[in-house]
């Protein structure tokens, strides 16, 4: 039997908890005893996909909600990133690489390319005035 | 973020230490334009021996800077890159607008 594990954490829209995720994120996976790449691919997404809820989602409004629920069935990680910000309007242009809303702010327009790049599935559902929730799987070597 | 700064001729070398994130980039910005200016720095070195995480925000970053020294005539360079981070700076592109050099000697030679 493939052990199965879930946690789900939620946070305010600050910049400053964009470690936290990453933080709290690796901590769980660490349970499955990753190695160092599988942890910092697994960071490095979470930290696009909870940055971008926080910037595009929120603008930069603090008091948004984020929500990160991981969950793990033997060796297939999957995490989700939700917000209830404004949206994306157009998801193919958003997943574009280097397209970018900020370019004032000097972003890159890569979040979803890297995300894309580190896991191994990602899924990205959105609706104007709703909200956005990013969906991805990796599996860890044995 | 913890940030030093060093400077030999025109060139200024940014130390960072910590995570870079899009939090903690609006401190570099601040800090790096700052003392670019004040330094009347042509170039810029980003140490990047100490950084224990990046993300895209930090290759933003980094572009920014890019455009602020090319304005001014100089050259960006990164030191000390890191396999995790040298993958994500392989996927943006942005090896192509800053070379990689394996110590701060390195680098400093072929900007002067």
């Amino acid at each position: 039997m493939q052990e199965k594990n879930s946690m789900k954490v939620q946070f305010v829209s600050q910049s400053i908890n964009e470690a936290f995720a990453r933080v709290v994120v690796s901590a769980f996976v660490a349970q499955l005893d990753p190695t160092v790449e599988e942890i910092n691919d697994i960071k490095m997404a979470v930290s696009e996909a909870v940055t971008n809820s926080i910037i595009h989602g929120y603008r930069g409004k603090e008091n948004g909600v984020v929500e990160v629920h991981c969950s793990y069935e033997g060796r297939v990680i999957s995490i989700e990133v939700v917000d209830y910000g404004l949206g994306i309007a157009n998801i193919d242009q958003a997943m574009a690489p280097l397209y970018t809303t900020s370019l004032e702010e000097e972003r890159a327009g890569l979040g979803f390319t890297v995300m894309q790049s580190m896991m191994d599935e990602l899924e990205v559902y959105s609706e104007c005035h709703k909200g956005t929730t990013v969906k991805m799987k990796k599996s860890l070597g044995e | 973020m913890k940030i030093d700064f060093l400077v030999a001729d025109r060139t200024l070398v940014v130390i960072l230490q910590g995570e870079v994130d899009h939090h903690t980039c609006v401190q570099i910005r601040q800090q790096v334009d700052h003392e670019y200016q004040k330094k009347r720095a042509r170039n810029l070195v980003f140490d990047l021996e100490k950084v224990k995480f990046m993300d895209s925000a930090g290759i933003g970053m980094l572009m920014g800077r890019y455009r602020n020294v090319a304005i001014c005539g100089g050259s960006i360079a990164l030191i000390n890159v890191r396999p995790e981070t040298a993958q994500l700076i392989e996927i943006s592109g942005v090896n192509r607008l800053m070379k990689i050099y394996a110590s701060k000697e390195q680098a400093l030679e072929a900007l002067a």
